[in-house]
């Protein structure tokens, strides 16, 4: 008998959809003692509407502003229950992590909840026809910043450095066996992990449906989107060699960098350094 | 003990398996006489300590979506930033009880009584108990989880006190040994949303113009069974502890010419003063609503059958229009064809002390404009200070 597919195949998503895939390979690996909560976002068409829905294990509905405090109350309630082995995975966008759910985000840590805090990321409010978010990085042309966002990105993973995560990583999902090899270590946690994993969304960042996975292999490759750990006090770097010379080609495939003169890319290269060479320094530490 | 701690061994003695609530004035002590207990091993229960109160209601959704029994108190500000979420936990079907703390909404900022915070959430599908004293706060506690939690209802419910007034008033109060309690309380079943990845299926879907009515509808249906199952409850709880309530509470009006209509703490000022002028000879009454949510319109109307003037006081201020329970009055009385006189009164804004006066000038005022049929063209606000008139 063929394996139980726990995500539905007929799904509203935009083609090249990251989205999907993520969830797709998520429960693959977490199976169907799972609880999933979603807000509203583009990960609500995966919860369905009306009397359907795509996900084939429970799931809530939540408000944008406190996916993590229904999290929370589900992981207590079900260990009140004597389920507690069930895995809870809140499954959000930037918009509802970095910005409107960043306070209730910060309290299910500080609070030590077991839950996967999993971030889709695709760079701005793509549910809502794509608007900048804190996560949209700097020169990206979206409809709130039309000629181009003028700040860099909040940078969540440094933010959540010394907050008492079980288990902190990213990924994209141009490398699903990582991604899995990382939600499988964050589900196996007595308390809250993060996950954070880039979402190349051909709709929003504007280029071909079939290159989803190449952008995000082309991020990580070009030091745009570094990969790594934080585990038991130290942070592991997946990619010490990055070619930062490829960033000017990783800007150019998408069509929201089109604004993007060439003071503005020198600056999005430093940066970019700037995080890579962090890390590194990071890296050495085993204190964090 | 006071209304806070009174709330607070109402929890405990309701078996509530999980709290999640945000210290705010004035119902701080509700939490941390909550989380003293359960931290100091006297109450077996999980405490979340939240960081907002909109997170505090979002984890009782998500943990009574997930099958266990639930509470949280707040107020004011609190409350308001809990609206998103009332709504989400009425629609789902999940009898969370809170307790509300009356405290004004700002602004301007105000750390006082009135019902302008419960007030904001008259529509959003919560059942609403006011209990005028400490013992009526733990037992109304008991009694939500009783009523919220029957298959006919499931619906949350609010417990409101007023802040300061009950909330920090202290008097004897029965705490009903864990035995009796549990009598009356029985264990949670959970009934529909039950989160178990044996039977999965999704809550809070996104809802089609299809069938979104009906499911108004059916919260409506929950909400008016609600009606007949307090009174069931009120009823078994009067046989097991002698206290005996009702969606209503009158006094004095099987013979008022003139009745006063209100709630909450002010009852027993209302209550000391019609005693008063019945003694002087005056044809007075109290109607007290206990249940704003569902409101018993059929027996608020029978209550002022006969009688020539109605006063109704209001702890809000409806801006630019009449006060709510005036509004649910009239309506009583115009469907028992009652054409009497019914007035509007405003009184006790931000913790402004409601005294004998204050009940005595409503009362003659009433009486007057009755006596000239006077119509109620806008709320009369009794207690403002002269010279407060102006505008800006």
């Amino acid at each position: 008998m063929a394996e139980l597919d726990l995500l539905s195949k007929g799904l509203a998503t935009c083609q090249g959809c990251p989205m999907e895939l993520i969830a797709r390979a998520a429960l693959k690996v977490l199976g169907p003692n799972t609880v999933t909560m979603t807000p509203p976002s583009c990960a609500a068409i995966l919860t369905g509407s009306g009397d359907e829905t795509g996900w084939g294990i429970p799931s809530v509905q939540t408000v944008l502003m406190s996916l993590p405090a229904f999290a929370s109350g589900v992981s207590e309630a079900l260990k009140l229950r004597g389920r507690g082995e069930v895995t809870v995975l809140g499954f959000a966008g930037d918009g509802g992590t970095f910005d409107i759910g960043l306070q209730s985000l910060s309290g299910a840590i500080e609070r030590g909840h077991r839950a996967v805090f999993l971030c889709y990321n695709n760079e701005a409010y793509m549910n809502t026809g794509n608007q900048r978010s804190s996560a949209t990085p700097l020169g990206a042309v979206t409809k709130t910043t039309p000629t181009g966002k003028r700040e860099p990105v909040k940078n969540i993973d440094f933010m959540l450095l010394h907050t008492p995560l079980a288990y902190q990583a990213t990924a994209t999902v141009g490398n699903i066996r990582d991604f899995q090899r990382k939600l499988a270590k964050a589900a196996a946690k007595d308390g809250p992990s993060f996950l954070h994993v880039l979402a190349p969304c051909p709709s929003g960042w504007k280029f071909p449906t079939d290159q989803t996975i190449q952008m995000a292999k082309l991020a990580v490759k070009c030091g745009i989107w570094p990969l790594f750990e934080r585990e038991n006090g130290r942070i592991t770097l997946q990619q010490s060699a990055v070619d930062f010379s490829l960033i000017p080609q990783y800007l150019h495939r998408q069509k929201r960098f089109s604004r993007v003169d060439a003071p503005l890319q020198e600056r999005i290269i430093r940066e970019a350094k700037a995080r890579h060479e962090t890390l590194l320094r990071l890296a050495e530490l085993d204190c964090l | 003990m006071d209304g806070n701690a009174a709330i607070a061994y109402g929890v405990m003695r309701s078996q509530v398996q999980l709290v999640a609530a945000y210290p705010i004035t004035p119902q701080t002590p509700i939490v941390e006489t909550i989380s003293s207990l359960i931290d100091t091993g006297q109450y077996d229960a999980s405490y979340i300590t939240v960081e907002s109160e909109h997170s505090a209601l979002s984890a009782l959704i998500g943990a009574a979506s997930a099958g266990v029994r639930t509470f949280t108190a707040s107020a004011s500000h609190g409350l308001a930033l809990m609206h998103e979420v009332t709504g989400v936990a009425s629609a789902s079907r999940l009898p969370i009880v809170m307790a509300v703390v009356s405290r004004a909404i700002p602004g301007p900022m105000c750390l006082w009584c009135d019902h302008s915070d419960i007030m904001t959430q008259r529509d959003q599908g919560w059942i609403q108990l006011f209990a005028q004293s400490p013992q009526e706060a733990l037992d109304f506690v008991m009694i939500a989880y009783r009523t919220g939690e029957d298959p006919r209802v499931l619906t949350p419910v609010m417990v409101d006190i007023d802040g300061f007034f009950c909330s920090h008033l202290t008097e004897p109060v029965e705490v009903p040994s864990p035995e009796e309690a549990g009598e009356f309380i029985g264990g949670f079943q959970p009934v529909n949303a039950c989160l178990d990845p044996a039977l999965p299926y999704a809550i809070d879907n996104l809802t089609s113009p299809e069938i979104f009515t009906e499911l108004k509808r059916s919260q409506d249906l929950g909400m008016r069974a609600a009606a007949g199952v307090l009174d069931e409850r009120f009823a078994q709880f009067g046989q097991l502890f002698g206290r005996r309530y009702g969606r209503i509470l009158c006094e004095g009006m099987e013979d008022a010419q003139t009745a006063i209509v209100c709630m909450g703490s002010m009852a027993g000022t209302v209550r000391h003063v019609v005693r008063q002028l019945r003694q002087a000879g005056q044809r007075v009454g109290l109607v007290r609503v206990v249940a704003f949510r569902p409101f018993p319109t059929a027996e608020v109307a029978q209550a002022l059958r006969g009688v020539r003037q109605v006063a109704v006081i209001d702890r809000v201020s409806a801006m630019g229009s009449f006060g709510p329970l005036y509004e649910e009055v009239l309506a009583a009385m115009k469907l028992d064809g009652n054409q009497n006189c019914a007035y509007s009164f405003v009184a006790g804004l931000g913790g402004r002390d409601i005294w004998e006066g204050t009940v005595e000038a409503v009362f003659r005022r009433a009486q007057a404009l009755g006596e000239q049929n006077a119509p109620c063209r806008e709320p009369i606000w009794i207690d403002l200070k002269e010279g407060g008139m102006g505008n800006g």
